[in-house]
């Protein structure tokens, strides 16, 4: 159940730092220009949709997914899982049967 | 040669069947006329006909286009994506296999807008998909490349996805039938996620008898995708001729952008409806207003979500190896995605960050549990509700890719049934000129039924596409007549 009050109004634009931050929040390296147009687009994307933010709609049940199921059970029977190479084979780079990437940490 | 390609699926499969008709000489037929699309409909074609055994089935023979979002083993898919270019998949979609259970063979992979994000198919990574009616114009999308592929006689049938209107309005813009099934009629398994929770497999037809025949062969549960539950009765082929004793619901919704033309045609199909014995009744659906706003939050939310895979590690293209790991992802993201799937992953990206969660996302779902409660009561009083599938027929190439929001707004109609889960058709119900001038294009007619109604919903389709005759008051017009304008 929700048990918040009516939801507080969201500032319709996003700003050039919170492009910066989301983008960060979701791995993407964007250009200058990049993010001088997202900021402007967003901020008219969101002015859009920010109508459904100031509904009030207390005691309204989320819908999550519209397929009434409770938790899907199987027989718990192995079965043939792709083998290792053939799961490797689309890597741009693999090594001693693995994954491999570039460091976490800069050199 | 041409005759054979005039067939409908279901026509060509009986005369398969019958040995009237090679399969050999058939897929044939068809893989050149495949082989020389000058839309940008395909992104691949078989190089060779599938094996012509196992022809038992409804679909016995027929070769299908699939859109490229469904993954085929060993045949490049990329979603229309530069970030999977490559990508040749390791197993194969469950709709796709049971297409081939049912005799069917994959005649090529269509274009598509990159990660079924789009309505006009200029989202591909692989250049827009024309219109076969007017090649100045868009086809729609993101089922654009299956769309262009049946109107311009590039394929008797394709597969394509639905998450807000995916395969109604590129059907519509094409003069053809689209069908999305309820959510969780046919497997997502192996159609490459964008929106989880709104993804649908559907069909884009010729023909609605056709329409039956794919969903017929394409629902069930499936193991791989514990939210299929398939349809329990099944679907068969749809007879009916009349519409004596069903109701259809028009909602009062205010979309301003809805042209003239298409108005005059939705108008002309309801007197049509009520000669049929059909009755029309009002209903309200006073959430649907706010379907895009809702939609636009949750679909880009799952897509932020979905999208996280392509990283450069265990499939697609990699940028930035040698940097470190932080730097290569973002690399690899920035040159790997195009506009509008960034647009959509920051937009979902922050929809989901810390202190705009229940004011975007959580008051998106229950803006969806109140257009779901709004269709509920609709069918309390209808059968069917109807509207028109599209506000605009086909505009023209590059009208609306500055405008994001506009290019939203194409889903006004479609979204409000795929966030309920329910079933929607659109069929073809005329021609009318765009608001702007020039030739005449089709107009599509939107019907939506409960949850699992299909069956119900594909006679009454029937019924009326006998009634409307749009394939043959269309005549030497039609672009799979050879009539494509230039």
């Amino acid at each position: 159940m929700a048990e918040h009050s009516a939801p507080p109004r969201i500032g319709p634009v996003i700003d050039r730092d919170q492009v910066l931050h989301v983008a960060r929040l979701a791995r993407l390296r964007l250009s200058e220009q990049e993010v001088e147009t997202m900021v402007g687009e967003l901020s008219g994307i969101l002015e859009h949709v920010d109508r459904i933010g100031r509904l009030d709609l207390e005691g309204v049940e989320p819908t999550t997914h519209v397929v009434a199921l409770e938790n899907v059970w199987r027989a718990d029977e192995p079965w043939q899982s792709l083998p290792r190479e053939v799961a490797l084979a689309n890597a741009p780079e693999t090594e001693d049967g693995a994954f491999r990437v570039p460091s976490p940490q800069a050199e | 040669m041409a005759g054979m390609l005039e067939l409908t699926v279901a026509e060509a499969a009986a005369e398969i069947a019958a040995t009237e008709l090679s399969a050999a000489e058939y897929f044939a037929a068809w893989r050149e006329a495949a082989a020389a699309d000058e839309l940008n409909a395909y992104l691949w074609t078989a190089p060779e006909p599938e094996r012509h055994e196992d022809l038992e089935g409804p679909l016995g023979g027929v070769p299908i286009a699939v859109k490229d979002i469904f993954v085929t083993e060993g045949v490049p898919t990329t979603a229309g994506s530069r970030i999977l270019e490559g990508y040749l998949p390791p197993y194969t979609a469950s709709a796709v296999k049971r297409m081939r259970e049912a005799g069917g063979r994959v005649l090529g992979k269509t274009n598509m807008d990159e990660f079924a994000m789009g309505s006009s198919n200029e989202n591909s990574a692989y250049g827009p998909v024309l219109n076969p009616w007017d090649r100045g114009r868009v086809p729609g999308g993101s089922s654009g490349g299956s769309a262009a592929a049946v109107a311009g006689g590039l394929a008797p049938a394709a597969l394509g996805t639905d998450t807000g209107g995916s395969i109604r309005q590129p059907a519509s813009l094409c003069g053809i039938v689209g069908l999305k099934p309820t959510y969780g009629a046919v497997s997502r398994y192996g159609m490459i996620a964008f929106a989880s929770s709104l993804d649908q497999c559907g069909s884009l037809t010729r023909d609605v008898t056709d329409a039956a025949l794919l969903l017929a062969a394409l629902q069930g549960k499936d193991l791989c995708d514990s939210t299929s539950v398939g349809i329990e009765a099944g679907i068969g082929a749809p007879s009916r001729e009349d519409l004596s004793g069903l109701r259809f619901g028009v909602p009062q919704l205010t979309e301003e952008g809805v042209e003239a033309g298409v108005r005059e045609v939705f108008e002309a199909t309801l007197r049509r409806i009520e000669q049929l014995g059909g009755e029309i009744a009002e209903v309200e659906l006073p959430s649907s207003e706010l379907g895009i706003s809702a939609y636009y939050v949750l679909a880009p939310a799952e897509a932020s979500s979905n999208l996280a895979r392509y990283d450069g590690v265990r499939y697609g293209i990699r940028r930035g190896g040698d940097a470190d790991l932080l730097e290569m992802y973002e690399t690899t993201r920035a040159e790997g995605f195009g506009a509008e799937v960034k647009r959509r992953i920051m937009l979902g990206t922050y929809a989901l960050s810390s202190g705009y969660y229940e004011a975007y996302y959580g008051q998106a779902q229950k803006v969806r549990t109140r257009i779901a409660e709004d269709f509920e009561k609709a069918f309390a009083a209808v059968d069917f509700v109807v509207t028109p599938t599209s506000p605009s027929v086909a505009f023209e190439l590059g009208a609306k890719t500055a405008d994001p929001l506009a290019m939203y707004m194409n889903d006004f109609f479609t979204v409000p049934m795929s966030l309920a889960g329910i079933p929607a058709i659109s069929i073809p119900a005329g021609l009318a000129a765009p608001d702007g001038g020039g030739g005449e294009l089709p107009v599509g007619f939107q019907i939506a039924a409960p949850a699992f109604g299909e069956q119900k919903l594909l006679e009454a389709a029937h019924a009326l596409e006998g009634a409307l005759g749009f394939a043959a008051a269309a005549g030497d017009a039609a672009p799979w007549r050879g009539g494509a304008r230039g």
